[in-house]
Order: structure tokens, then sequence, then C-alpha cells
């Protein structure tokens, strides 16, 4: 089992948020099991699907999962950006885009007629457009490309093992390091 | 060992043979320098840049440059090793290289790269271009979001299945491979899975269809051991 770091003198602030992921990151992060109690320690949450908190406050350490596909996506990461000293990319959509970027090739139009027109079972013969629903961005794009980043943890998703080594790291201070056998990209 | 025929490596001696390059006989003494377009049995063409070594103070090629008595080589240094990763992240975004959603993943060496030297980003914005899946051929796939153009499965249908089916194409940041057949599909040429070309792609371009994710994670080439412990798997490939 990993060992949990001296704890620093102060509980530092944590945001999550899944933008244009699958939430896997956020399952591998619970899947720290009696890690995270080891972590809880260390740290406190503020916005995360964990809190439920809806806007991020100061925090220390953000967490992004999933790349940027909408425009709500964009304001979001921004308010990370804007309220965290430290943001991390969470996982391969954060990192480089992931499965979402297949859609790149495709005009978002037709993408949009595919599934609200043509799909066989599709019901709707309009592509909904309500003033809650985010516009689609034309292209998705990892995180980077939006804001600046200061560290990345890739993965689909990043193991348990990756994700405690890293915030570990960082929490106690050192430069953040995979380890070998943490070190992937599926 | 005879000392006339030997050169120096990150301050170890290594023995070669004349008419050997500086990687042949690095990995023959299994020593790991970086690569991807060099291929035991075809002739080194330097197309990827990723073997780059510094040679008594001057950037060379190690798959093109002859070892010569005496030579000073560093090869596992921070800055070769960070100009390295610089090219690895600029193969990266050139191409859709979807490691999660890729039978290759695993067993490839651009990934496997990455993974020895630490990359963590492709750092740079994306190029998503729009590239070619032809899934013509009944035994093969060809997907041209992944090549990475290193040349090898030209080189392979050349030189040693004479059949020249791969052909690369346009100049610079242009270049692509073509196939040789009247569609210019991969269906309507002579290639066969038994083919050379067909094995010695290192990324997963070209990849025998019916088969899928047939290895386990966990027991795959690269999974456990790192690409730099894995010179005898490198050096013993034939061509």
């Amino acid at each position: 089992m990993l060992s949990p770091q001296e704890p620093p003198k102060r509980k530092l602030r944590v945001a999550t948020t899944s933008l244009s992921g699958c939430f896997g990151c956020h399952m591998s992060l619970l899947d720290l099991d009696e890690n995270l109690l080891a972590l809880v320690d260390l740290v406190e949450f503020d916005r995360s699907p964990i809190t439920d908190i809806k806007h991020c406050g100061p925090c220390d350490i953000g967490i992004i999962e999933g790349g940027v596909c909408n425009s709500e996506n964009v304001h979001v990461l921004r308010e990370f950006r804007e309220n965290c000293r430290t943001l991390i990319a969470l996982g391969a959509c954060a990192v480089n885009g992931g499965l979402p970027t297949l859609r790149n090739g495709l005009d978002v139009r037709e993408v949009l007629r595919e599934a609200y027109f043509e799909q066989p079972g599709a019901v709707c013969n309009t592509i909904p457009n309500d003033v809650e629903l985010p516009l689609l961005l034309d292209k998705v794009h990892p995180i980077n490309e939006v804001v600046r980043v200061d560290y990345f943890i890739p993965g689909c998703p990043p193991s348990r093992d990756a994700i405690f080594k890293f915030l570990t790291d960082l929490i106690a201070g050192r430069t953040p390091r995979l380890d070998y056998p943490q070190m992937r990209f599926d | 060992m005879n000392t006339e025929n030997t050169f120096i490596i990150d301050g170890s001696p290594i023995p070669f043979e004349p008419g050997q390059t500086v990687l042949e006989a690095a990995l023959k003494a299994d020593v790991f320098i970086p690569h991807l377009c060099y291929f035991p049995g075809l002739r080194p063409n330097g197309n990827c840049k990723l073997c780059t070594i510094s040679i008594n103070g001057k950037h060379s090629s190690a798959c093109t440059t002859l070892a010569r008595p005496g030579s000073e080589i560093e090869n596992n240094t921070p800055a070769l090793n960070d100009k390295r990763r610089l090219m690895l992240q600029m193969l990266f975004v050139e191409g859709n290289h979807f490691c999660p959603g890729c039978e290759k993943s695993g067993n490839c060496q651009l990934q496997a790269l990455a993974y020895e030297l630490e990359m963590m980003t492709p750092h740079f914005n994306h190029f998503f271009p729009n590239r070619k899946v032809d899934a013509s051929h009944p035994e093969a796939f060809l997907d041209m979001n992944r090549c990475i153009t290193c040349g090898l499965c030209v080189q392979a249908s050349r030189d040693v299945d004479k059949k020249n089916i791969f052909i690369l194409s346009g100049r610079g940041m242009a270049s692509h491979v073509v196939i040789n057949s009247p569609s210019g599909n991969l269906g309507d040429s002579d290639f066969s899975m038994s083919d050379k070309a067909a094995s010695v792609c290192p990324v997963g371009a070209i990849l025998p269809k019916h088969r899928g994710y047939s290895v386990p994670i966990g027991k795959r080439l690269y999974d456990g051991v790192p690409i730099s412990s894995q010179t005898e798997f490198l050096k013993t490939r034939k061509a």
C-alpha cells in the first residue's frame, strides 16, 4: 500500500471538474479506496462532483478531466485557471483531447444533423437550440490549447496509483514524477 | 577487446566492426539509443531523427553515422533527451494518435519512446489533420492518422518484398504514404500480411484485421519493461 506523506501545516484546497470527459478519471480518483482517507487528511475539496459546489473559489490545486468541446467548458476552465494556483490536466482527454476529438475531422453541422435527423430512431426533427444549452465548438481541444496548464497526468484513465503518486508528490513539495508502470496513454 | 575498433558512449567503451553504424554497434552492446525509423536489415535513412546523438560535440543521427575509433559520443543526456522529447511531441500533434482506441497500444514504438522519455503532454497545438483510413484489403487495414512517415514500409516493400506497394509522396509537411495500385487502395495491390512491409510499422498505421486487442493490458510488449531495456528484442528483429 502507498503510504501517505507527512501532512502540510494547513489542508490544501482542491477543486475538480469534468469537462468533455466520461467521468472515468473521477472514477479512478474514487478508486483510491483507503488512500482517499490519507488524501482527505491532506486536502479539502472546493468545487467538485464530490461536493456539488457550483463555482470554484480560490484553490491551491485544480484538477481538470476532459477536453474542451463547448462554450460552457471554456467558461469553467477559465474559472479554474483564475482561481487555482496549480492546474492539472487529468487523463487523455484533458491532455490531448482524447476520443471526443474524433469529431474534429467532421463538420459540426453534419455531426448534429447525423445525430438528430439521420440516425435510425431519431425522433426530433430539429437540432436542439435552447438558450440553456452550451454551443458546441467547431473542434474539441485539449485544455492546454485554451489556458496555461501546470501539470499533466496521462492515461485513459490514469491509474489510482498514478493519481496518488502525482498528488502526494505535489503536496509534499517534490517534483511530481510517475514510475514506469504508472506512465500510460491508454 | 580490440581497442582500435572502439568508441565511447556516455563514458563507456563500445566495440564495433568496421562498416557498422553507431546505432548498430550500440544496440549490439545493449546500449539503447532511441529510434523509430531504424530496422535491422533495412538501409538506415535518418528520417525520424530520434537517434540524434552528440558525436565529438556535433549532432548527428546514430543510424546513419559510421562508427569510428575513438569517437566521444553523448547519448543518454538530459539535453539530448529534451530534444528527442520535443521531436516526439511534434510527431504526436502532427497526426491523430488516440492511444486508448488503437490496437497497437502497448506494442507501439512511438508510445514506448514517449513513456521512456517521460512525455507527459504533446505540448503543441494539435493539427487534427484529416487523413485516410483504407479498409479495402481483406487482411489488413491502413490508418494514415497514425502514420509518422518513417518510410519503413516503403523500404521493406521495395527492398525485401520486391513489390513497391508503399511510396512516399509529397514534400516536407505534405509528405505522406500512398499506395501503388490503380485505385490507390491497398485492396487493389498484391499486398499480403506475410509481406515484410506488414510487420515493420513502428506505430499502428498498418494493422492486421480480425485480431483486435488480442493481448490483455499488462502483458503487452512495453507494459512492464521499458523499451530501453529491450535491446535484445530490438536488435534481433529481422528484415
